[in-house]
């Protein structure tokens, strides 16, 4: 039979208002690292020859466009490249669960402030620190991915409330600043 | 009127307004109040009770009399401050609680029947005769009650919700807020300066006097020039702190649109949650009104006020006004007056010991004892000494000294301290982790006061997070403040404490009288500050007069609580976005769209959005469509999207023994590339849930639980792993959203399947086995919730709407198609399966026949709790099948046919029912006392609330297919 068809939960999307660009990302692969009772040292050396360590909590890394992300106590995504072979952790992809909202602008933060109920101000949320939070009532990802830079990852399912919810937040944010939409 | 060359408003930007249906003129800057009393209208409202003619009283948001409604294109909105509301071009406004016009007001007969109107009136009326209670006096009560309506509309204004996070949160912005955000400010901290006023500057911008060696005004505009450059530093204009929370958490709403024309998106208020670990509380202080008879008339105001309304907006709310005030501070009224060029007809100074030095007649030791005129003041009594004269005035500033605004302070419930020599409450100290009251807030009145504890308590905070500033203190007025109380004046006639809701220091007495000694049964007993201002301006004068009425001081009396919210909060800024749809995240699975073209009418479960059946033409009922694809599933094939069940990847050398622990019964024997139903016990021996385990690997499973039970049972599985075995090897995650599943399910499923993938396997009943499909890595599982061979077929999400799609020109080819949620349920009524419908939360194992499948050789959750006395037996209620002739339904109750019908004699109830096509019958599966003993006996199914009383057979709960020959075809 033919091959099947690939779609992401928003078709690529993207939206700008006011400065700030909302955007599905294509994140690649990702997969759950959890890791296993002793299996620390077997996962930072299948870890090696991507770069990466596993990562400190609340933190990222990235290397070559591949990122390692804390998710959890002794859990970790990783982003954006197929898992090497690992020993000691539990390995689950996770590439098709997660939908991933770009947000980018001067004002992203403040858009972000409508639904995020975190401290983002850059000493408490600098570049390369990532959330485990909420966006309105969504359990969600965020990683600081730069000064006026963020991505937030939600359930592919919520994917349309969670881009509702921060083009609302946009609207709202842009419409203060004067601008007519 | 407006006076020529006073006041801060924008005289070069005129707006038009209407109030009443008059059109008015005012300018940018200034409130709906300055706005009308330019235009000389007194009279902006009813009170509460007896609808008397109600003025301004105040120039801020205690303003317990001038509430109007602001009608806007979609919004009617109550109970508006007429003190806070900024005009603009367009505003419309109207006042409120009135039958008929405001000057002729209907229900102002209230007015008359005062004397049966007291305190408690209620509790004393409305108790007898008893029948009157919901026909009469409820309606009439309802009909009175409230001040402003409502449209009766949904409010579609956008609202919004928004986080703060800083170092320094400075509540206020008057002398002392300014002083203590610059310090903070220039130090480099994190600093939110939230000011309630459009202006920041708070009473700076009414009153005149020098800081630091310039005019008050030009300090200002540079403090503030300066706090707008510094980048760590946000004002935050029209906001009002709304309360004080645990881990430094402070509720803000902001008017962010309420003061322009309303604007796409343009949110009207924005309700803040403002997370500081060091605040300034400068809230400043109140002025407290003197009770004297007759004090509530249009043209009676604070002396603050008609200082404010004078120096800020440029108005003299009277053209001859007199002063009636206790403190020396209050003198400036008058003086800024006579500067402006207004008459001021006299001052009366009820301390005998007061100068006299003003430029117009003073009488000390002297007070006002009633007043005169229908809808606005026209002269004032005055006693001095024996004698007693009359003043022609149509304003009369008063002052009955300050109450420093705590309210804050005690929402954590610290109570104030009584402070003999300002005859006032101030906060106690630390009453509020990390808060720091100063300036009036703390009882300091003075302006040199104000700045210093200002730049003191920031100097303190600047130093705990590690930060240096210096800042020089400048030079102000420090005169000192030593108020006489003077709560009420003693003369006959009715004074007003609280002017919103009419309790009057006689109500306050005659509380005390029958007993309600206690400040909080006054409060309730009367009413007292239980209006929109919640007391602001009347509390501590009614307590005043209870202590006096009880013979006890002021500080043992105590106050009522004060409780968030310092203002009112609409509900629409707290669940700003929580509208409609809004109220809860909508998940879509991938074949939604399909679906949707195929007309599918979708049904919410749990927050998923599922086809609950796809009509075709011709059909008119949902039953029609239903049935046919029943029978479709049962004569050919028919395809669901099943990705909503719950689906948790477990892994790890622990992971058998982990499913073992979590269910009844047992998973580490089961072979890879098996799967198996396994029953999950709650602690307390009840079911949790259901579903299905594969074992993909030898420490790798998969399990599957309900729609409803996803979240549940990982809460459940986090609990027990964290709990009792934290040191197993195992590990899980969610991959509900990692796989798009559909159901294949009919005698030619296997065929449609095999047409799929690219090498076709050959699976036994409850297998699993990897496949390919169109050229992606997939899973097939061999099992049925239908009854039928069935197999699910799981894609990554990505290729879920292709594959469903796919899926159904196939199957339509071969005689099948889709089913929804409805033939769902029949398949799996027919087949006896449960859900959630029967496991609903008090049923144990034993209830549904499943008592075989709590495994003896081993210790699971739940497993000892199982086996308490009750919880097992023939007094249960089992699991049984109901079939009959006609409709049933589910919530029924059971009987023994011929016995009464009561709560003693109920066998059971009826959880799931249809229409079986297949058996062409009613169906259901309900919980019957010793069901299973009772199979082929008839019971009487009742059902009251759809008047349905129907006879049933009692059935095995399995019609289809018991002995599960086409499941395992």
């Amino acid at each position: 039979m033919p091959e099947l068809i690939a779609k992401s939960a928003l078709d690529g999307r993207s939206l700008t208002l006011a400065g700030v660009t909302l955007a599905e990302a294509s994140a690649g692969p990702i997969t759950s690292i959890a890791i296993l009772q002793d299996g620390a040292k077997d996962v930072a050396k299948g870890l090696k020859p991507l770069g990466l360590a596993f990562p400190k909590p609340q933190q990222f890394t990235e290397k070559a466009g591949v990122r390692i992300v804390w998710t959890g106590r002794d859990q970790a995504f990783l982003i954006g490249v197929a898992p090497p072979e690992l020993e000691g952790a539990a390995v689950t992809d996770q590439s098709d669960g997660w939908t991933v909202l770009a947000v980018t602008g001067v004002a992203a933060v403040d858009v972000l402030a409508r639904l995020v109920p975190m401290d983002l101000r850059p000493a408490a949320f600098p570049v390369k620190q990532v959330l485990r939070t909420q966006v309105s009532h969504m359990n969600a990802i965020i990683l600081r991915t730069g000064d006026y830079a963020v991505e937030i990852m939600v359930f592919r399912s919520m994917a349309r409330t969670a881009w509702h919810e921060v083009q609302t937040a946009m609207e709202m944010v842009a419409a203060r600043s004067g601008i007519k939409i | 009127m407006r006076i020529d060359g006073k006041g801060l408003i924008d005289r070069t930007k005129p707006v038009r307004f209407r109030f009443d249906g008059r059109e008015y003129a005012g300018y940018k800057g200034d409130t709906l109040a300055s706005a009308l009393l330019a235009n000389d209208v007194r009279l902006v409202g009813r009170s509460f009770k007896y609808h008397r003619p109600r003025g301004v009283l105040t120039a801020g948001s205690e303003e317990p009399n001038a509430l109007v409604e602001v009608m806007g294109p979609k919004n009617q909105t109550p109970n508006v401050r007429a003190t806070v509301q900024e005009v603009f071009e367009g505003l419309v406004a109207q006042s409120q609680n009135r039958l008929g016009s405001l000057r002729f007001d209907l229900l102002a007969v209230n007015d008359y029947l005062a004397p049966f109107l007291s305190a408690g009136f209620y509790y004393k009326t409305f108790m007898w005769p008893r029948a009157f209670w919901e026909k009469l006096y409820e309606p009439i009560i309802r009909r009175a009650a409230g001040l402003g309506s409502l449209s009766g509309k949904h409010d579609e204004g956008a609202y919004e919700k928004a986080f703060a996070f800083c170092d320094v949160l400075v509540i206020g912005s008057g002398p002392a807020g300014l002083m203590a955000a610059l310090t903070a400010g220039r130090a480099g901290a994190d600093v939110i300066l939230a000011e309630e006023s459009h202006a920041l500057g708070g009473r700076l911008l009414s009153e005149g006097g020098t800081i630091g060696g310039m005019a008050a005004a030009d300090w200002l505009a540079q403090v503030v020039a300066e706090l707008a450059a510094l980048p760590n530093v946000r004002i935050m204009l029209r906001t009002s702190i709304t309360g004080a929370y645990d881990h430094g958490t402070y509720g803000a709403l902001e008017r962010v649109g309420l003061h322009k024309p309303a604007r796409p998106n343009l949110p009207r208020e924005c309700f803040w949650r403002i997370v500081a670990p060091h605040v300034v509380l400068a809230s400043g202080a109140l002025e407290r009104p003197v009770a004297f008879p007759d004090n509530d008339r249009p043209g009676i105001m604070m002396a603050s006020a008609v200082r404010t309304y004078l120096n800020r907006y440029g108005v003299s709310p009277g053209k001859r006004v007199t002063l009636f005030a206790n403190t020396d501070q209050a003198r400036a009224t008058a003086r800024d007056l006579m500067a402006a060029g207004v008459q001021v007809a006299a001052i009366i100074d009820p301390r005998p010991d007061a100068f006299s030095v003003e430029d117009c007649p003073v009488h000390v030791g002297a007070e006002v004892i009633g007043s005169r005129g229908r809808l606005g003041l026209s002269a004032i009594k005055v006693r001095k000494g024996n004698e007693t004269f009359e003043i022609e005035t149509d304003c009369l500033a008063m002052s009955g000294g300050w109450n420093p605004t705590i309210h804050l302070t005690c929402h954590m419930n610290g109570r104030p301290r009584w402070d003999d020599e300002l005859a006032a409450f101030v906060p106690m100290a630390g009453a509020v982790p990390g808060l720091v009251a100063v300036g009036a807030a703390n009882g300091t009145m003075s302006t040199h006061g104000a700045l210093a504890t200002g730049h003191a308590a920031a100097l303190a905070m600047v130093q705990a997070l590690g930060r240096k500033v210096s800042v020089d203190l400048p030079e102000a007025e420090d005169m000192p403040y030593k108020p006489k109380a003077l709560w009420l004046v003693d003369a006959p006639g009715r004074a007003w404490l609280d002017f919103a809701n009419d309790v009057t220091t006689k109500d306050v007495k005659q509380a005390a009288q029958e007993g309600f000694r206690s400040v909080e049964h006054m409060k309730r007993y009367t009413t007292q500050g239980m209006a929109p201002d919640q007391g602001k301006n009347s509390n501590v004068g009614a307590l005043a007069v209870l202590a006096d009425a009880t013979g006890r001081g002021i500080a043992e009396t105590g106050v009522t609580t004060f409780r968030p919210p310092y203002v009112p909060v609409s509900i629409a800024a707290m669940g700003a976005g929580g509208r409609g749809m809004g109220f809860a995240p909508q998940r879509f699975m991938t074949s939604d769209q399909a679906s949707r073209d195929r007309h599918a009418p979708m049904i919410e479960a749990g927050l998923w959005y599922r086809p609950s059946y796809f009509p075709k033409p011709g059909e008119a009922t949902w039953r029609e469509a239903c049935d046919r694809e029943v029978t479709m599933v049962r004569q050919t094939v028919g395809v669901a999207d099943v990705s909503t069940l719950g689906k948790i990847d477990i892994q790890g050398p622990d992971a058998g023994r982990f499913l073992d622990f979590l269910y009844t019964n047992t998973f580490s024997t089961l072979p890879v590339g098996r799967v198996r139903y396994g029953l999950m016990l709650r602690e307390d021996g009840l079911v949790l849930d259901d579903g299905t385990s594969a074992r993909l690997g030898d420490n790798h499973y998969l399990m599957t639980t309900t729609t409803a039970g996803a979240g549940l049972v990982m809460r459940h599985m986090d609990f027990v792993h964290q709990a009792f075995c934290a040191h197993w090897q195992v590990r899980y995650i969610s991959v509900t959203e990692s796989w798009a599943q559909f159901a294949v399910a009919g005698p030619m499923a296997r065929a449609l399947v095999n047409s799929f993938v690219e090498t076709p396997v050959d699976l036994p009943f409850m297998g699993v086995a990897p496949v390919r499909i169109g050229g992606v890595d997939a899973r097939l599982f061999r099992i049925s919730f239908s009854g039928e061979e069935g197999y699910e077929i799981a894609v990554p999400t990505r290729y879920g709407e292709a594959l469903f799609r796919d899926l159904l020109a196939r199957a339509e080819t071969m005689g099948g198609g889709p089913y929804g949620m409805e033939a769902l349920n029949v398949l799996r009524i027919e087949k006896g399966f449960i859900t959630h419908a029967e496991i609903h939360g008090r049923i144990s194992a034993h209830d549904i026949g499943m008592e075989k499948m709590v495994s003896a050789k081993k210790d699971s959750i739940g497993k000892a709790a199982a086996t308490r006395p009750g919880l097992w037996g023939p007094e249960r209620e089992q699991l049984v099948g109901l079939k009959a002739a006609g409709p049933i339904s589910s919530g029924a109750h059971l009987f023994v046919p011929g016995a009464e019908l009561h709560r003693e004699t109920d066998q059971g109830y009826v959880t799931s029912v249809c229409w079986s096509p297949t058996l062409e019958a009613w169906l259901g599966l309900g919980f019957l006392k010793d069901g299973r003993a009772r199979i082929g006996e008839r019971v009487r199914l009742v059902d009251h609330l759809r008047g349905l009383d129907v006879i049933c057979e009692v059935c095995h709960p399995v019609f289809h297919d018991p002995e599960g020959e086409k499941l395992r075809a």
